[in-house]
């Protein structure tokens, strides 16, 4: 049934994504998403602004009042790019534990894609991008909706956004390698009750994390949340110097290239056995 | 990509002693067998006979642990991918894509090929039309029947208009009606020039679609064929079936009739009696007394040629 190739049109999209296999299983998801993507672009506006309005204007205000300010910010300029950071990271995490497993284990998706000329690597690596592209989207909305609030008082506020999708990666490359590798969901509400929600608590997204006992603040340094919010805070109150603005970004990109090492051996072993 | 070395008489698929270990498990225990082009080839066994790992070895999904295996020329070990892309394949279990619809399933595969959208177009309304599924195209997956999977899996695996498809279980828990719908779009492919490689425990699916086919047991081949080369070889012309309703009566039946026909197999609800002539045997079987509570003659199948071999049948 081969035939020779007949003159067809090719998009630049077409010839990008012959050259860059993994952006096939990226535009997968991208179709699965263009069906919802008005309930998503709502959400996306929505949850800052309801996260905004309760804690930084409602509960800021109570801070405010006593404290005048928090590490010398008004509440809801200290808090937005954590909870930022925060979203990044939820997001992140919900679309690399059940719907990894999906792919590889209750639709066997991923398994489906192998059989093409796409290799593990791939399949993992596209699927990353996408976690990328959507945090993006949502870091974007979010910068958006909390520069009009007035949450971002510095122009630097826009490298919020790369260090959100930073922040979620961190999260992502090994959440998807992890799942990838396992043969049922039974670990994952675990992850989210006991490492993303005390993450979520306690990485200096919602008070400065001096406020902790001194004996936690050793896991807070370690938390690569406490990493992304500090990369967030400091680009939208633009106060951070580039030494620790770098040290956060390798932390985190440390986390982002282990997750895509493991997650490429257990992608082929599992894909290719 | 080159084309595949020699020409056209060269066989797509040759293995020599093929073999694949999971630890200490051997699933298939060095193998030969080729296929050529044209050709339906079939591998008839059990559950756990090894067929679908051999195929998932052809597929370039898994790596062999010993012996020799060429795919349309080249080596599934530094070739996977460039085989890939000339492959279709339609796996046991059903993985289509549930989060889109009939038609992104289509477009999404040719995309992991990397054709350009235009050619996808294209080819994905040619196959909503093989596959009969032309009003199915904004319909999501679930809601079809599986029949209607089945062809959509198939058509999904001929979006990249391979040379080589490959069938696992094809039509396993289909109704006879959908298989049969099955077994005729097949059949369109095999006069289409596409070469067929199909896995199966049916023995009339075997009998059915394949120009030639291996037996499979326990990892190795037992024999090898066409459906009519092996009943001649292993079997005779006919069967009798006999029925008791005692197991004590299908005891004592069995000196008299060993008698009767060139072999006789003891199942544990009836008695196959193994013989050129049905009807003449069972003339002698009633002449002899032996009262029997339902007979069937019947055209000796695949199923017996398994049974002869390994002393089991097929969906044990």
């Amino acid at each position: 049934m081969s035939d020779a190739a007949p003159a067809t049109t090719r998009t630049p999209f077409d010839t990008l994504a012959a050259a860059v296999p993994m952006l096939r299983v990226t535009e997968r998801q991208a179709r699965v998403w263009r069906r919802f993507w008005r309930t998503s672009a709502v959400t996306g506006v929505l949850m800052p602004l309801l996260f905004l309005g309760a804690l930084g204007v409602g509960l800021g205000g109570l801070v405010d009042d006593n404290r005048s300010s928090v590490d010398g910010v008004d509440y809801l300029v200290f808090v937005a790019p954590g909870i930022l950071a925060a979203t990044a990271m939820q997001g992140a995490a919900g679309e690399s534990l059940w719907p990894v497993m999906a792919g590889m284990k209750w639709v066997r998706t991923f398994h489906a894609a192998a059989a093409t000329p796409l290799a593990p690597r791939d399949v993992f690596g596209g699927w990353l991008l996408w976690i990328a592209a959507r945090q993006a989207m949502t870091a974007t909305a979010f910068v958006v909706v909390a520069a009009v609030l007035g949450a971002i008082p510095s122009p630097w506020g826009v490298l919020a956004v790369p260090a959100a999708v930073l922040t979620g990666m961190a999260f992502g490359a090994p959440l998807t390698a992890f799942s990838g590798g396992q043969d049922s969901d039974l670990p994952f509400p675990l992850i989210m009750r006991f490492v993303v929600v005390p993450m979520f608590l306690f990485s200096g997204t919602f008070f400065p994390v001096d406020q902790l006992p001194d004996w936690l603040l050793p896991v807070a340094w370690v938390s690569p949340l406490w990493h992304g919010v500090e990369l967030c805070r400091g680009a939208t109150t633009g106060s951070l110097g580039w030494g620790p603005a770098l040290g956060h970004v390798a932390y985190l990109a440390g986390w982002v290239a282990a997750g895509c090492w493991w997650g490429i051996r257990t992608f082929t072993r599992r894909l290719a056995a | 990509m080159s084309e595949p070395a020699g020409s056209a008489s060269a066989p797509l698929i040759e293995a020599k002693a093929l073999t694949k270990r999971f630890g200490e498990y051997v699933a298939v225990d060095g193998v030969d067998f080729t296929v050529q082009r044209g050709e339906v080839f079939g591998f008839l066994g059990p559950n756990g006979a090894g067929k679908t790992t051999t195929m998932r070895m052809i597929a370039c999904v898994s790596p062999i642990t010993d012996g020799e295996l060429q795919v349309l020329g080249m080596s599934p070990m530094t070739d996977g991918p460039a085989i890939r892309a000339r492959l279709g394949v339609v796996p046991q279990e059903d993985n289509l894509d549930t989060e889109l619809t009939v038609w992104d399933n289509l477009v999404i595969y040719g995309r992991y090929f990397g054709l350009p959208m235009a050619q996808i177009r294209e080819r994905a309304t040619e196959l909503l039309h093989f596959a009969r599924l032309d009003d199915r195209r904004t319909s999501r997956v679930d809601p079809l029947s599986g029949g209607m999977k089945r062809r959509l899996i198939i058509a999904r695996s001929l979006i990249n208009r391979p040379e080589l498809v490959l069938l696992d279980e094809p039509t396993t828990g289909l109704d006879p009606q959908a298989r049969h719908l099955l077994w005729e779009r097949l059949y369109r492919l095999k006069r289409e020039g596409v070469t067929l490689v199909l896995t199966t425990h049916y023995m009339d699916e075997a009998e059915q679609l394949c120009d030639r086919l291996v037996i499979m047991d326990g990892g190795r081949i037992v024999a090898e064929g066409s459906p009519r080369q092996l009943i001649d070889r292993y079997c005779t012309r006919e069967v009798v079936e006999l029925r008791f309703a005692l197991p004590e009566q299908q005891d004592a039946a069995l000196p008299p009739l060993r008698a009767l026909g060139e072999r006789v197999e003891p199942l544990g609800d009836r008695v196959l009696l193994y013989t050129s002539h049905g009807d003449e045997a069972l003339a002698r079987v009633t002449g002899d007394g032996i009262r029997p509570d339902s007979v069937l003659v019947r055209r000796a199948t695949l199923e017996d040629v398994f049974l002869t071999l390994t002393g089991r049948t097929l969906d044990e």
